[in-house]
């Protein structure tokens, strides 16, 4: 009985967790067919899904409004699944302006999308909005980091090898500058910090931050602060598998919010195609556990049985 | 519309191209039969000629006419056999590369072009010079110039005619509460004008119009030797009456004080199979003489007939 109740709680996201278990649901339906009590001293057994006010059984709300959010979640993957990355994409930004999604998933498109990729997304992006994306970052963002924003957005970064090493060794040597004599307040809004990480190509970027290395004897990433913004965009650029595993831990961490959880679903998806052994091997590293048994340990139902086809087993 | 006269009957490539190499050879060069070939063929039959050439010759047509020409000819020459892409690329890159606030090609360029047109010449300008358009833009600009700048090369606009049309109130009130102010390199003036779509922008500029008294323009005019403010007129100008503004650029590149080679050949050249025929008309308005009269007043020898042959006459 007791074994019933657990796992139908758990069918439930009862345990935290992602997804639910709808075949286990279904076979409780069967189970407690008639049985009214058992019902009953399951909702008593659940005090976070069900309350009492007085005398009457009632459900609570927060966890109904979380409960819709774990059965679409197997819909939404299947819907993004089918979706053209552009489409993606687009409507991924058009989220962080339109129903709060962290800003930083802007910057994980506009720097982890090759060049065509981005301007796809942007081309999906009026299609589906009548506005370009850009005009909606500036004119809906303001924050200390639009600008960087709007620049990562516009970009169209040459793709090919060349890469200019003496200008790669002087940008790295303004951007010292540029942290040395501004606070980190100050840097997100540096020109020379802009121009060169919203215009330089990925291969030049990846050179000046190496040079940035060897002349001040710390990555780059230590000295920017708590400027998350320019962090992200740092590592989005030089180590996207890096970014992506730590994106997809902070989903699985005790308390973690809704755009965290989301961020799973949206980095495998995008990523499944990808680089996603990259990604699993960088994530094993950075975590010492297997992304495999993360996503079993923590998901449910047919939900998580997508997310395992997705990252190839 | 184009101004370009075509022969009813075209040469073959081979045969333009035999023409060609006949006018390179010997001592001197014939330069009316160069003439006579390059300027009237349009872009697809130019790239068809340029191919052929290095086919029979095994060299590029181009360093063939360089040899062979100079000054101003040459530079309105290999200016026009380029791909007209690749011609605004190789624009963009000369005016970068020699860039001061003065500049008027950039502005010129980015505006005037849809929003598929720039971004080919993005797409042009990597993969002839290795880098992007932004990023040599941003190296080479500087302070507010280079604030206005970058964004307006790199912009990619919403290209539907749909208006918002209290947006475009507000948005004129936007604008004119930091004209009054004089902060003219404002976030909110660069943001509004580089990232909106053209329709959204014409909305604005007429409800500024309404809304507060004087055309935008006539509001940015405080110092008339300021170029900073120019170039947000251009801005504002190549969005709303592109042609006017190309004739205008004309019209100076050809004051009394000498000749603009530059200006002059840079719009005969874009603008000969696109809308020269438009700026023609507005130039005989404004001037009550013929864009071709001032030419032939204004410049002399091949280049003279070169830039004719492009411009046309209606006397025809």
């Amino acid at each position: 009985m007791a074994d019933e109740t657990l796992s139908l709680k758990k069918a439930f996201s009862g345990h935290g967790g992602f997804g639910v278990d709808e075949t286990t649901m279904a076979a409780m339906v069967a189970k407690w067919r008639k049985q009214p009590d058992q019902k009953s001293r399951f909702r008593n057994d659940f005090s976070g899904f069900f309350t009492n006010i007085g005398s009457i059984e009632k459900c609570e709300d927060d966890y109904l409004l979380r409960l819709k959010t774990e059965f679409s979640r197997f819909k939404n993957i299947m819907v993004l699944w089918l979706m053209h990355p552009w489409e993606r994409d687009a409507r991924w930004m058009h989220h962080v302006m339109h129903k709060s999604y962290p800003f930083t998933v802007i910057v994980e498109i506009a720097c982890t999308r090759t060049s065509e990729e981005l301007l796809g997304a942007k081309r999906a992006y009026q299609a589906l909005f009548n506005h370009s994306v850009e005009e909606d970052v500036a004119y809906h963002i303001k924050e200390s980091y639009s600008k960087l924003l709007v620049g990562l957005v516009s970009s169209f970064r040459y793709e090919g090898p060349q890469v200019d090493n003496e200008m790669a060794k002087w940008e790295a040597k303004a951007l010292g500058n540029a942290i040395k004599s501004g606070g980190s307040g100050k840097l997100i809004q540096n020109e020379e910090v802009i121009r060169i990480l919203t215009t330089r190509s990925k291969r030049h970027l990846k050179a000046t931050f190496k040079h940035y290395k060897e002349l001040h004897g710390k990555p780059i990433e230590e000295d920017l602060g708590a400027n998350l913004c320019l962090q992200e965009t740092v590592k989005c650029i030089d180590k996207p598998a890096k970014y992506f595993s730590e994106a997809i831990n902070t989903a699985f961490k005790e308390g973690a919010d809704k755009p965290s959880k989301l961020s799973l679903t949206r980095v495998i998806i995008s990523r499944a195609d990808v680089d996603m052994e990259e990604i699993k091997e960088t994530y094993h590293k950075q975590f010492g556990v297997k992304l495999e048994d993360m996503i079993t340990k923590n998901t449910h139902g047919h939900y998580k049985d997508t997310l395992l086809t997705l990252i190839g087993k | 519309m184009s101004t370009l006269t075509i022969p009813h009957v075209v040469p073959s490539p081979q045969e333009d191209c035999e023409k060609l190499h006949t006018a390179f050879s010997g001592w001197g060069t014939n330069e009316g039969d160069i003439i006579e070939v390059v300027a009237h063929r349009t872009a697809a039959q130019r790239n068809a000629i340029r191919r052929t050439y290095h086919d029979i010759y095994g060299e590029d047509l181009l360093k063939s006419l360089d040899k062979e020409l100079t000054q101003d000819f040459e530079k309105a020459v290999l200016l026009w056999m380029l791909d007209p892409i690749e011609r605004d690329a190789a624009l963009v890159n000369g005016a970068v590369k020699k860039w001061s606030p003065h500049d008027r090609v950039l502005v010129e360029i980015a505006v005037t072009k849809t929003a598929n047109e720039l971004l080919a010449v993005r797409k042009a300008y990597q993969e002839k010079y290795k880098k992007s358009l932004e990023e040599d833009v941003a190296a080479h600009t500087t302070g507010d110039f280079r604030k206005l700048m970058v964004p307006l090369v790199s912009s990619y606009r919403y290209e539907g005619p749909e208006v918002d049309s209290g947006l475009a109130k507000s948005e004129a009130h936007t604008l004119r509460k930091h004209i009054k102010d004089e902060e003219y390199n404002h976030e909110e003036v660069i943001r509004i004008l580089t990232t909106r779509s053209k329709s959204q922008l014409m909305a604005t500029f007429n409800a500024y119009h309404e809304e507060h008294g004087n055309p935008i323009n006539k509001d940015l005019k405080k110092d008339p030797k300021d170029d900073f403010l120019f170039a947000l007129r251009s801005i504002i100008r190549c969005i709303t009456c592109p042609e006017r503004y190309l004739e205008k650029v004309i019209r100076l590149s050809m004051k009394n004080t000498g000749t603009d080679e530059d200006a002059l050949t840079r719009v005969v050249t874009t603008r000969a199979e696109v809308n020269l025929k438009e700026i023609k008309e507005i130039y005989y308005k404004r001037n009550t003489v013929k864009l071709e009269h001032a030419i032939k007043k204004d410049t002399k020898g091949h280049y003279e007939d070169f830039l004719l042959a492009l411009v046309g006459s209606d006397e025809e």
